[in-house]
């Protein structure tokens, strides 16, 4: 198993991204290097919801946005560690869409469930598997450091 | 001309994250890296050789799968590929 390792800051700012996009789902990027252990994340980006016809209940990163978050990460010396995104007034549980719509094998996926506007839980999922055919999640700790 | 590889795909691609190719359209600077790293090619491609839906080829800054022609738009050594996953879902 892997763990995904935050700082306080990176945390604070997922989750408050969450808040103030309720409520829609926001989304973002998590930029880092990896260790056997799991990722350690250096930054989160925010990005837009693209899914502007049911922000609601989807979201979606355009692929220029994606495609010019990876580039000033590989500027960086960093790498796309993984995203985030929030389920407003639901868990914080990967959804069927979640799981069909997820690519990007040995990455991330964090999500906040946001309550009334307020965020609540935060887990990880690290999307594991050598193919589109046997992908999987796989629950991960969040270790915070400050 | 330089093939940037995303996170995903790098273990398929002996962990590079940039592959150098030389083609003379996009089409065949696909070609030349799944030549040369043959485990690309199912995580690129589907069964029937078309490039996965999922699979977002730009050009530079363009998507290619808008431009006029498409994957056959020629190419130089001073072009840029990437190759970059989708990255969507939501919770319905």
């Amino acid at each position: 198993m892997t763990t995904l390792y935050l700082s306080r800051d990176v945390y604070k700012e997922i989750r408050a991204h969450g808040e103030s996009t309720y409520p829609h789902e926001c989304c973002g990027a998590l930029l880092g290097t990896r260790a056997e252990s799991g990722w350690h994340v250096a930054a989160s980006v925010a990005a837009g919801n693209a899914s502007t016809d049911s922000a609601h209940n989807r979201y979606r990163i355009s692929p220029l946005e994606l495609m010019k978050i990876e580039r000033a990460a590989r500027e960086q010396g960093l790498d796309i560690a993984g995203f985030y995104h929030s389920h407003p007034d639901h868990p914080a549980q990967w959804s069927e869409t979640d799981f069909n719509e997820a690519h990007w094998l040995g990455c991330s996926y964090v999500i906040t469930a946001i309550e009334n506007g307020h965020a609540t839980l935060t887990n990880s999922f690290a999307l594991i598997g050598a193919s589109e055919e046997t992908k999987r999640f796989e629950p991960e700790p969040i270790d915070l450091s400050d | 001309m330089k093939i940037f590889i995303p996170t995903p795909p790098r273990p398929f691609a002996g962990g590079l994250d940039t592959v150098e190719a030389t083609a003379a359209t996009v089409a065949g600077a696909l070609t030349a890296l799944t030549a040369a790293h043959a485990d690309l090619r199912k995580h690129l491609f589907t069964p029937e050789e078309k490039l996965r839906a999922f699979v977002n080829p730009y050009l530079s800054y363009e998507d290619v799968r808008y431009l006029p022609e498409e994957e056959a738009t020629a190419v130089t050594e001073k072009d840029t590929l990437t190759v970059i996953p989708s990255i969507a879902g939501g919770l319905a």
